[in-house]
């Protein structure tokens, strides 16, 4: 197969994951979109954080943190310990994209999410190279561009929502997260680190507050995860990073 | 129309740039202690399920006091984290948990927390 015909078929697939990811991130983004306005956000509020922030778990969490008057060092320490698996991927991703422009790759950074490495990483491999169009397919218009435009149509048209709390939607938030954690979840590892920060965030929370319950929780948790022995078959990870893992 | 999230939102992206772009800008960085790797790998569960079960665990009564609850939520959230991993789509999981509590609270089964 010539490489043109392999790039065509690679961009095909990636294309068609891509649409996948896209209805998810429209879906999410506008359910964001509503819990942002149900706790009071202004549209260009709900927008700048999915311009700016652009990552859905920590933006879901800041509507609970803001919700709950958690101060914003609290919100801020949070989002960065919420977001620093970012770290992993784009290590993943560094040796890829070693020859492009650093300018470029400034901006890919910004652009990269859980979907966006996962779609662009297989494709990559696929390839055996780099595809920058690749990249921008997997990152904007996988993501990017529904979760920005759901976001503000949830943010608006939710105000003809009257009551969301009979419509359950005051559950999004915590299935978003549920449903995050398993998606992250591939070995007893997890599955110890995610119990135990939920149940020592849970008890830290009944005494010290909300706030101060998930950080516990949170910092905590991947202790007792890695207290744990490791199963026969190593966890699924990028590249350069299951190299360095003990 | 309010502003002032727009400056946490700024500082959010802010503290959450490096951890996107260091590696891949710096090259040198990509290969960090290996137990600082698995403990960044697992931040991510474990802050994602505190979040859920505390939001759904713990609810202030109106005398402002943190008070455990079970309610329909508990449901809701193991119904989205079972169709997540079966379907692989948390949209599917998302729907279904809503959908749980509505017709719950509809029915006049489960109740709204305080």
């Amino acid at each position: 197969m010539t490489d043109d015909a392999a790039l065509g078929e690679s961009r095909r697939g990636l294309a068609v994951g891509a649409l996948g990811i896209a209805v998810s991130a429209g879906g999410f983004g506008f359910v964001y979109g509503l819990a942002a306005r149900d706790a009071g956000f202004s549209p260009v509020e709900a927008m700048a954080m999915s311009m700016f922030v652009f990552a859905g778990a920590a933006q879901f969490a800041a509507v609970g943190y803001v919700a709950s008057g958690l101060a914003w060092p609290g919100v801020i320490l949070l989002t960065a310990l919420l977001n620093a698996r970012h770290l992993l991927y784009s290590a993943a991703l560094a040796p890829w994209l070693r020859d492009t422009p650093r300018p470029r790759r400034a901006l890919m950074a910004h652009l990269l999410t859980d979907e966006a490495f996962a779609l662009s990483i297989a494709h990559f491999e696929r390839l055996g190279r780099a595809d920058q169009r690749g990249y921008w397919i997997a990152a904007i218009g996988s993501t990017f561009i529904p979760w920005n435009l759901a976001t503000l149509a949830g943010v608006t048209v939710g105000a003809q929502i009257p009551d969301p709390t009979r419509l359950g939607l005051d559950v999004v938030f915590p299935a978003a997260m549920m449903g995050l954690a398993v998606g992250l979840v591939t070995g007893r590892r997890e599955v110890v680190a995610a119990l135990g920060g939920a149940i020592l965030g849970v008890a830290v929370s009944l005494v010290g507050g909300w706030g101060v319950g998930v950080v516990v929780g949170g910092l905590a948790g991947p202790l007792m995860g890695m207290a744990v022995p490791r199963a026969a078959s190593p966890p699924v990870l990028p590249p350069d990073s299951e190299e360095g893992l003990p | 129309m309010s502003v002032e999230l727009v400056g946490l939102a700024l500082l959010m992206g802010l503290v959450t740039y490096p951890s996107r772009a260091l590696p891949m800008l710096a090259p040198g960085l990509e290969r960090l202690p290996a137990p600082a790797l698995e403990y960044l790998r697992l931040v991510g569960p474990a802050v994602l399920a505190a979040l859920a079960i505390v939001s759904v665990s713990v609810v202030e009564d109106p005398s402002g006091a943190q008070i455990f609850h079970v309610g329909i939520e508990w449901a809701a959230i193991a119904l989205c984290g079972a169709l997540t991993a079966w379907r692989r789509n948390l949209f599917v999981g998302l729907v279904g948990a809503v959908i749980l509590v509505a017709v719950a609270r509809e029915a006049g089964i489960a109740g709204i927390p305080i």
